[in-house]
């Protein structure tokens, strides 16, 4: 017997696409601690390693060997089943990421709608997980997740329409194609499709911050008010994998605005210098992380702001933006 | 502000904020009985922290209360210290060198100074703001530093003693201190980019918490929250007291009543408190430190003493009731976080969960001084 | 309109304004100190707790057993005894245990003491395992170690010793 070679390949990208989360998800607390200690003078994990660089292995040790307490009075059901809600369309949105031309495990021609329907799934595993654990900061932080939810997802998914627009596709390596040939190409800088792109960078930016669930829009967990918000409850690996889960969807937000915006894989110098003017699964990863560098850089700047705060940026600010910008895109397209 | 729509079923359930919640520094426990988000009624719920400080005093001779003062709110040690030295001073009739009030002076407004600090980190903290605490502390770091030089000490200092002071200081205090108020000039127009200025921060902070003057007067709220709320009232410059007539400086008052108003009070007084300083510096005479004939065990005439101080908190008045003999017969400290408490209830009612923390954060709460 | 457009624009300039200052203490070098690796040399008059001072010219203690600092602790933590010796002037001290627990280091018992026999001492890593460690005899101290290596929390002398 024989096993099709496209379901061989499938499997080594599942395995490599779970690595790569987990890999992220962990080491990129590592980043989050380094960063906010340089930022704040401080010299963060060093104990553990160099550089304190196996510190993500301590912590999961720890995370594991605690014990997971299930509180009186929760829905036992639902309680388990939130973390594993938020981590699992995390990784499941990964099968449409292209990280180069040929680095992608399912080439979708709906690859943007998908990794749109996913995100959403994530809110209802902090929903269910928040309701299930029956406590009152939990429920409060269900309540601000909602909101949070309707506001950002209108300015972001009219964003994502204006690109569709533009490219004409939502297929993300065809997005990404269409983006070819030095940064002046990238959409962030097409001007020709609509002078507001830079701004609607910006917007989407934003909205993916507050997606994620990252400061400044962390109201849902915000310590100083709500404790731990939803995870109030929650010890162990159940905590741990809410966490990883929440990383995991910064680097598909990372990923989403790298290749909507930022031209995906290709060099922003074509053809210049030998190595780095080629476009490769590099310049992806290297876009990447300077997003995320700067999502965890406005973390450890920034107050956080409340959810009608959040609301009145939304429909005050964002939306208005977006739809500007998608009419004049319209109009451009019309026009040349 | 927002302006939701608030429900009008009475379905409100009891949220119980502490004593172990991360907004209240500290043992504070406040009663939110909450529709959705809003608030319709705090309460909140003091004694945890009481260690009977007031007893205490009576149990002890006058000296031997001298440590606990700083303990009554260890942020503002010295102040606290200087009011309880003042108030024995008076009952005792000991005259206090000059240059022992311009060192306690100069010791108690670098003490405000690193008060107001930790408070502008722990407050930036309630507001989800991380590293404006660290920038903060490492300010507050150099003025710890300084006074462990002189007192021996960097929190609790004890500074001050009838009569006047413990020890002296020296050149490397003062160019130490002169350098301080340098480097922290240089730096606050940094606090006031990353913070002040920043939208979110002012959001957050700008029309919340209103408090208005007649609150004030009614709740007998004073420091910082009072002159946030229009109503000029320091008692360094309204019931003068130490040397701080000689000195010249502003009492900042801002009219608006909300959270950003007790901000900038705050972030003014550092400024004003640095011009203390250099000018006490400046002008500090030669001389002792201590007055020369203060009996060591002190038996101060029967009466009744009432001395007040303006600490980081507002103002804390220490009355004694002596009868002679070598203990206090009562000690009554009137702390002014407990006033600037007790108008909270009526101030967060109506408002939202998050604006309430940052109503709660712009009153500069130390619980132990609430306890006492 | 125009005000609209002006709230947006400098509003999002303060937040790049944030964001500078913060990425220019990013690239700043630090300025912690990494205990227990490092240390800062303690202030001449840091309030330790207190210990006997050895007297240059006889090696004993400077106490005279009279108890004034006893007497002045708010918080009775020191026991000071002594005893009556033939051909010895005054009294010998036997006893003088400081109760760190309760201790408050206010440093009173210092200023009462007249011939100056007690002061503060600079050691400040007080982390033990026991209540009892806080029990400080501070008598048979004066003849033996210094107080530096009394009470450092466990592992960390060893690592200070390999670092230096």
């Amino acid at each position: 017997m024989t096993l099709d070679p496209e379901i061989i390949r499938l499997l080594a990208f599942l395995v490599g696409v779970i690595a790569f989360a987990s890999f992220n998800a962990a080491y990129l607390v590592w980043l989050e601690r380094k960063e906010a200690a340089h930022i704040q003078r401080r010299i963060g994990p060093k104990e553990v390693g160099p550089f304190g660089l196996l510190q993500p292995l301590v912590d999961g040790i720890k995370l594991m060997t605690k014990q997971l307490i299930v509180p009186a009075g929760v829905d036992p059901v639902l309680f388990k089943i939130a973390p594993i809600l938020v981590m699992v369309p995390a990784i499941m949105s990964f099968v449409t990421i292209p990280f180069s031309e040929t680095l992608v495990a399912r080439n979708l021609d709906l690859g943007l709608l998908v990794i749109s329907a996913f995100a959403s799934v994530n809110f209802l595993g902090l929903l269910l997980g928040a309701w299930g654990s029956r406590n009152k900061y939990a429920v409060i932080s269900a309540g601000r997740a909602f909101s949070q939810n309707v506001a950002y997802e209108i300015p972001m998914l009219v964003i994502v329409v204006t690109l569709v627009m533009v490219s004409g596709t939502m297929n993300l390596t065809e997005i990404v194609g269409l983006q070819m040939g030095g940064f002046w190409h990238w959409n962030i800088l097409n001007l020709a499709a609509s002078p507001l792109m830079p701004v609607a960078f910006l917007i989407f930016f934003v909205c993916m911050l507050a997606e994620t669930n990252r400061a400044p829009f962390d109201m849902s967990e915000a310590e100083s008010e709500l404790v731990a918000g939803a995870f109030t409850e929650y010890s162990g690996m159940g905590f741990g994998v809410f966490f990883m889960g929440e990383y995991a969807n910064i680097v598909i937000g990372a990923c989403v605005a790298t290749i909507l915006f930022l031209g995906g894989w290709h060099s922003p110098f074509p053809d210049t210098i030998p190595f780095f003017g080629a476009s490769s699964v590099i310049w992806f990863l290297l876009k990447m992380y300077f997003i995320i560098f700067t999502v965890i850089w406005i973390r450890w700047t920034f107050p956080r702001t409340t959810f009608y705060g959040l609301l009145n940026l939304s429909w005050k600010i964002l939306i208005p933006i977006s739809f500007v910008n998608l009419i004049l895109t319209s109009a451009m397209l019309k026009v040349f | 502000m927002s302006t939701f729509a608030q429900s009008q079923a009475n379905e409100t359930f009891v949220l119980n904020l502490g004593p172990q919640h991360p907004a209240t520094h500290g043992v504070l426990r406040v009663k939110l009985t909450m529709d959705g988000e809003y608030i319709v009624e705090a309460e909140p719920v003091l004694g945890y922290i009481h260690r009977m400080h007031e007893k205490m005093g009576e149990n002890r001779t006058w000296a031997q209360f001298l440590p606990n003062t700083g303990r009554i709110d260890y942020l503002h040690a010295l102040a606290y210290n200087h009011g309880y030295v003042s108030v024995v001073e008076r009952a005792a009739s000991i005259e206090v060198p000059e240059r022992a009030e311009y060192l306690r002076v100069i010791t108690a407004e670098l003490n405000r100074v690193s008060s107001h600090l930790l408070w502008f980190g722990a407050f930036i903290l309630d507001l989800g703001g991380f590293s404006p605490l660290l920038y903060a502390f490492d300010d507050r770091e150099h003025i710890l530093d300084l006074l462990e030089s002189v007192t021996g000490s960097r929190l609790t200092y004890c500074y001050f003693r009838f009569g006047g002071v413990y020890n002296d200081i020296d050149d490397n205090f003062v160019t130490g201190t002169r350098a301080f108020i340098k480097r922290l000039r240089g730096r606050m127009p940094m606090y006031h980019n990353l913070v002040t200025k920043n939208i979110i921060l002012m959001k957050r902070l700008q029309e919340v918490g209103p408090i208005s003057a007649e609150m004030c007067r009614k709740y007998g709220a004073t420091g910082p929250v009072c002159r946030g709320s229009g109503i000029n009232f320091d008692v360094r410059k309204h019931e003068p007291y130490s040397v701080y007539p000689e000195f010249d400086f502003e009492v900042p008052v801002y009219e608006q009543g909300d959270s950003m108003a007790r901000y900038m009070v705050r972030m003014d007084e550092m400024e004003q408190s640095l011009r203390i300083v250099e000018q006490a510096l400046d002008k500090l005479p030669e001389g002792p430190v201590m007055a020369e004939k203060v009996p060591k065990i002190l038996k101060p005439a029967k009466g009744d003493y009432y001395h007040a101080v303006e600490t980081a908190r507002g103002s804390f008045g220490v009355r004694v009731i002596s009868d002679g003999s070598n203990t206090p017969y009562r000690l009554k400290l009137r702390s002014p976080t407990f006033s600037n408490l007790s108008l909270f209830g009526e101030a967060c009612r109506g408002m939202l969960l998050p604006d309430v923390l940052a109503l709660m954060g712009s009153l500069d709460l130390v619980i132990p001084e609430i306890d006492r | 309109m125009i005000d609209y457009l002006k709230e947006v624009i400098s509003g999002t300039w303060s937040l790049f304004v944030g964001l500078g200052i913060t990425i220019r203490y990013f690239f700043q070098p630090v300025v912690t100190v990494q205990y227990p690796y490092q240390t800062l040399p303690m202030a001449p008059r840091f309030r330790g707790h207190i210990e006997l001072v050895k007297d240059e010219e006889t090696g004993e203690t400077r106490c005279i057993v009279c108890g004034m600092c006893q007497k002045a602790c708010p918080s009775h933590c020191i026991t000071v005894n002594g005893e009556k010796r033939e051909g010895v002037q005054g009294k010998v001290l036997t006893e003088y245990t400081l109760d760190f627990t309760r201790c408050s280091l206010c440093g009173l018992c210092v200023e009462s003491c007249t011939p100056k026999a007690i002061t503060f001492s600079k050691d400040y890593n007080l982390a033990g395992l026991s209540k009892e460690a806080y029990i400080f005899d501070l008598k048979a101290e004066l003849s033996s170690l210094p107080a530096q290596t009394k009470l450092m929390p466990f592992g960390c002398k060893n690592r200070l010793e390999a670092k230096n």
